[in-house]
């Protein structure tokens, strides 16, 4: 088998997955206006979500949730210098098309927002701008890789404050990655077969025991142990969401988050981080919440 | 030959990866204690901002100076470059100061603008490959800068003394001639 995947010498791929590479090791954060994605970028966030609600309040409003409004993501795009991502439905490309004439640097079909489209994703490859998705398991992140997704992140349980599906969804993707570079030729087609994934992608991975586009998470993170939690995981960087601005100190907050995603191995600079905060969002137990309220379950 | 990379936010590891496959040493810095005996640094891609704020926090703005002033050889690239250039702008903002340029950030555009290119080098006298990703532009070059490497004429590479910068990611590159111009440097400096 080649060792390069069909796609990984495509210009355009090489520089979307080279954006997703300039992001490790920070942190993305979710903001709804100016003023959040400034005191973002102060904090020393390596690129903003531009959302007109954070998941928590998603959560808890309910309704339709759909891309933000141009206006929004515009004013956002203007006030910072760093990359603004902002979000499309699952298998919304119409949103996506959108965002992309919009010049946003990234794009995430995220399952935050409610599903245009129950059976397909996007075709991300047919896109010029980047694309990341969510993934629960292995599998699941090598079908978007395969549908052009430049970088993965975990689903976690968006707007819960409770990191425990991050950590599930971890932890998943990078057991299945050890346990692909033990197999034999032989048992890894039995293994794509298994998880539902094209065999080159599962080969590849084998080989090089990590996905092939940066493996980040979200979906839970409130705070600095959190972030530190995610990284020594196997994160390469963290998003989040409600965490930072339904916090009672959303500035001091931020910058804790940033600081123990850098030194997420230095327990005495997480310590240093964690002192002095106020309340962390208030969140929600995951085993509470019905099945139809769990966003994690949304796209395949 | 010990080679330090900043590894407070970026793509740090593909630089490591690229230095040790050229056979040198590597040490991921975090904090001032790790510059210490090290022969050259790396400053990374990644975000400019981001890293500069981290660098004032732990203390490490001020020794990069007292350091580089002292001899050892630095390389950044991109947001590397902005932190070495003596002035930035779009916006202005503080910097190491290093390097006797100007750059512009996100000078091209947005993500949409990012590209592969390949342009003869004046370092290789062949052609080079280059990465951009929401690269800077350098505006201005003092006149004790060497141009290295140009981008349809407007520099991309230079070096001033045990300074080099490149607007671009040779990381990203299948091609190690400027981490092997970099190490060459760092070798005959010591």
């Amino acid at each position: 088998m080649a060792e390069e995947l069909n796609f990984s010498t495509d210009p355009q791929w090489r520089v979307k997955v080279g954006l997703a590479e300039m992001l490790k090791g920070g942190v993305i954060m979710d903001v709804t206006n100016v003023e959040q994605a400034v005191i973002a970028e102060k904090a020393g966030a390596c690129a903003v979500m531009a959302l007109e609600r954070v998941p928590a309040d998603i959560r808890k409003e309910g309704g339709v949730a759909r891309m933000a409004s141009p206006k929004i993501i515009r004013d956002i795009m203007k006030a910072v210098t760093i990359p603004v991502m902002a979000k499309a439905r699952i298998g919304h490309f119409a949103e996506a098309q959108v965002l992309e004439a919009l010049e946003v640097d990234f794009i995430d079909e995220s399952e935050v927002l409610t599903p245009a489209d129950e059976e397909h994703h996007i075709w991300k490859h047919s896109f010029r701008v980047p694309f990341v998705c969510g993934a629960r398991n292995l599998g699941e992140a090598l079908r978007r890789i395969s549908e052009g997704a430049a970088m993965i992140r975990t689903k976690g349980e968006a707007g819960s404050g409770n990191i425990v599906e991050a950590v599930r969804h971890m932890r998943a993707i990078v057991g299945e990655m050890r346990k692909l570079t033990t197999l034999g030729q032989e048992e890894l087609v039995a293994a794509a077969k298994q998880m539902g994934a094209p065999l080159d992608l599962v080969a590849w991975v084998a080989r090089n025991g990590k996905l092939p586009v940066p493996n980040f998470s979200a979906g839970g993170i409130a705070t600095p142990a959190d972030a530190a939690l995610v990284v020594q995981l196997g994160a390469e960087a963290v998003f989040v969401g409600s965490g930072i601005f339904k916090s009672t100190d959303p500035e001091q907050r931020a910058r804790a988050i940033v600081k123990a995603t850098t030194h997420a191995n230095d327990p005495k600079v997480v310590l240093e981080a964690s002192e002095e905060l106020g309340e962390a969002m208030k969140g929600l137990d995951v085993r509470q919440l019905e099945e139809k309220d769990l966003l994690q379950t949304r796209g395949w | 030959m010990k080679i330090g990379i900043l590894a407070i936010q970026g793509d740090f590891e593909a630089h490591r990866k690229r230095l040790e496959e050229l056979g040198a040493e590597t040490v991921l810095v975090k904090t001032a204690a790790d510059l210490e005996n090290l022969d050259g640094l790396v400053l990374p891609g990644g975000e400019s901002t981001t890293h500069m704020k981290l660098l004032t926090e732990e203390g490490l703005f001020d020794r990069i100076v007292e350091r580089a002033r002292t001899g050892m050889a630095v390389f950044g690239t991109c947001a590397g470059a902005i932190l070495l250039a003596k002035e930035v702008k779009n916006p202005a903002q503080p910097s190491l100061a290093l390097l006797d340029i100007t750059v512009v950030r996100n000078a091209y555009g947005r993500q949409l603008e990012s590209c592969v290119t390949k342009q003869t080098a004046d370092l290789t006298g062949r052609p080079l490959e280059m990465v951009f990703i929401r690269a800077p532009v350098i505006e201005r070059v003092g006149s004790d800068v060497q141009v290295l490497a140009r981008r349809d004429g407007q520099p991309v590479l230079v070096r001033q003394g045990r300074i080099l910068a490149a607007t671009f990611h040779p990381e990203l590159s299948s091609d190690p001639a400027v981490h092997e111009y970099f190490l060459k440097m760092v070798r005959d400096g010591r």
